[in-house]
């Protein structure tokens, strides 16, 4: 291959956009390590930052993992049923639903945040609770799921598969468990990596639902940045890479995969 | 297993009026062809059959003694085989066959013993752990037959079985699922638009147009004694003879023409392997077009009326085009059917 003057500038564009968005990754991660960001890498490595972290923020990283399997679990049993009726029965009254699920995603976290706790915030225990969190978790990422599983059972001929099911004997939560959900499942599984990733990650909403006893990851690093020293907080970071990113990884297979069903 | 409709009719919400109330009855081990053109109602009738559509309010199914009108399919226990398949994606071939049988929660002795031998008959010992996308178009028609037929269904209902395979195939396959049809020993009813696919099929064919079975039976009768002008174009493509019937002679513009009997308020029909070059013939006609088929030739003709008739002409060598030639029909191939207002 010969290197012409075109490609070599390709090439040196590629390579600039990488190092712009690698290098404060890289900085941040390595401040995560050193003993003191302001002498530099000089003054040595150290995991001492990362055990304060572990110290300061256990509580907030098991909450979150806690959280998005919650959110997951109510995804699933929300969304798979509701993408399955909308697929099922095509027609405008669906294309509304769906639009309606989808307004979430429009909207502001802030706005849905508010309105949480407008119409809720005077119920103490709820408002108190782990679960007022999961709530507009919920709410937020529920279009997501929705969304990723219509879009694999609506290129299937459900209601012809169905049918075949039903000749054979298979009543219709029978038909629901065999047929449906196998099925579906690349979309599912897509779905679910999208959730479980966005719950996560989730600040806008969380930051205004959560109680000074309920930090969830994010909102933990806002925390540690306003409060910690600069070590922490890079340290903070470093933790948050280490679980969201093989989950990004695990949702881009995914979606991939749901896609190539989907054609 | 004997199959009884009762004025069987089906109006769509949208106010289509699919089916006119349908008489049918099918006896047990018989293989009963649907055939019609499209958008005649065959589709429908068999889903109404299947549970899988409701009839109007007064219609009635029977599977033998038993009224299953408002049973759903799941209890019906029908085999359907789908024109698209339907076969799951899931599951592997064994997967879909064994559907069924896990459905009656059978033991898993009685399931194995059942589908090897559902595979066995039909054939698919190679292709047992395959998933379905791995299958080719006739294999995957085999797999859907042997998925309905594995859990022994009281009737088993085919809709247009063969055409979503290519042209040369579905004749192949078409001895083949007769055979297969046969060796199962089983009620059977199945839909097709194709009149070569019926006769070869079927004991019985119920002719369906514009949502009423018109004539039923044996492939036979429905070819030599068709009841109406539909049926006999639609079976052996019969052509109507122009011209003034006058006791029992046809005047024809080519000629005169000696009828079985006299039949004023008749048309009459004709099928081109009946139609014959005859140096001695009565009727007068030029040869328009001629086209060679192997076994014979098809010969146009004109002056024997507005249309073009044909003549399969058995001959080693074809007249030449334009020339006159002089045709015979035997009375006794003529169908004199009763004059039809609203022709179909
Ligand atoms: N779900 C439906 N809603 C409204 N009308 C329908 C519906 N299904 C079928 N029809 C109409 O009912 C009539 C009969 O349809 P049907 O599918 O039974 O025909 P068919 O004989 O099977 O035709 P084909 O050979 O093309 O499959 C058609 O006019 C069709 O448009
Ligand atoms: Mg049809």
């Amino acid at each position: 291959m010969k290197l012409t003057l075109p490609k070599m500038l390709q090439i040196a564009v590629t390579f600039v956009t990488c190092a712009f968005l690698l290098v404060p990754t890289l900085q941040s991660v390595l401040a995560g390590v050193t003993v003191n960001y302001f002498k530099g890498v000089s003054s040595g490595l150290t995991l001492k930052w990362i055990g304060r972290v572990w110290e300061l923020y256990a509580d907030s990283i098991f909450l979150s993992i806690w959280l998005a399997i919650a959110c997951l679990v109510c995804t699933l049993i929300i969304g798979v049923p509701a993408a399955y009726g909308l697929a099922r029965r095509p027609g405008w009254v669906s294309r509304v639903l769906e639009e309606f699920i989808s307004l979430p995603l429009a909207i502001p976290g802030l706005a849905l945040a508010l309105a949480l706790l407008q119409l809720y915030g005077s119920m103490k225990g709820f408002r108190t609770s782990w679960t007022f969190i999961l709530a507009g978790h919920v709410l937020y990422t529920l279009p997501f799921m929705v969304r990723s599983v219509l879009a694999v059972l609506s290129v299937i001929d459900l209601k012809t598969l169905e049918e075949g099911a039903a000749s054979l004997g298979a009543g219709p939560w029978r038909r629901f468990c065999d047929i449906v959900v196998p099925n579906a499942m690349p979309g599912i599984l897509a779905g679910a990596l999208t959730v479980v990733t966005l719950s996560i990650g989730e600040f806008n909403l969380t930051w205004m639902l959560h109680t000074p006893y309920l930090k969830t990851l994010p909102v933990g690093l806002a925390d540690s940045y306003a409060s910690m020293r600069l070590e922490v907080a890079s340290a903070y970071t470093l933790v948050f890479f280490v679980i969201i990113v093989p989950l990004l990884m695990a949702m881009q297979w995914a979606s991939n995969r749901a896609q190539r069903i989907a054609q | 297993m004997t199959l009884t409709l009762k004025s069987v009719s089906k109006t769509y919400p949208d106010g289509t009026v699919a089916l006119q109330p349908t008489e049918l009855h099918v006896e047990p081990g018989e293989i009963v062809s649907l055939l019609g053109p499209s958008g005649c109602g065959k589709t429908t009738l068999l889903r109404i059959i299947a549970g899988l559509e409701t009839p109007n309010a007064g219609s009635e199914v029977r599977f033998g003694d038993d009224d299953v009108t408002n049973m759903p399919v799941e209890h019906r226990k029908v085999g359907m085989v789908f024109q698209s398949y339907a076969l799951f994606p899931n599951m592997s071939v064994k997967g879909n066959i064994a559907y069924g049988l896990k459905m009656q929660k059978l033991g898993r002795d009685a399931i194995e013993e059942r589908v090897t031998e559902v595979i066995r008959l039909c054939q698919l010992e190679p292709y047992v752990d395959r998933r379905i996308t791995a299958l080719s178009g006739g294999q995957r028609q085999r797999v859907a037959l042997a998925r309905a037929f594995a859990p022994r269904p009281r009737i088993l209902l085919l809709d247009e079985p063969l055409s979503a395979l290519d042209a040369a195939l579905r004749v192949t396959l078409r001895e083949e699922l007769a055979g297969l049809l046969r060796r199962f020993n089983i009620t059977a009813l199945f839909v097709t638009h194709d009149q070569d696919e019926a006769m070869a099929i079927a004991d019985k064919v119920a002719v369906m147009s514009h949502g009423k079975v018109v004539q039923t039976g044996t492939p036979e009768e429905l070819y030599r004694n068709p009841k109406t002008s539909f049926v006999a174009g639609f079976v052996g493509h019969a052509m109507q003879l122009e011209g003034q019937v006058r006791g029992s002679v046809l005047e024809m513009s080519g000629g005169r023409l000696e009828l079985p009997r006299a039949g004023d308020d008749c048309d009459v029909y004709v099928r081109a392997e009946d139609v014959a070059l005859d140096e001695a013939g009565p009727l007068k006609a030029t040869v328009e077009s001629s086209t060679f088929l192997g076994t014979h030739y098809r010969v146009g003709l004109s002056g024997l009326g507005a249309r073009t008739i044909f003549a399969n002409h058995a001959g080693q060598k074809s007249p030449a085009l334009g020339s006159q030639v002089r045709v015979a029909m035997h009375p006794s191939a003529l169908m004199l059917l009763p004059r039809e207002d609203d022709r179909s």
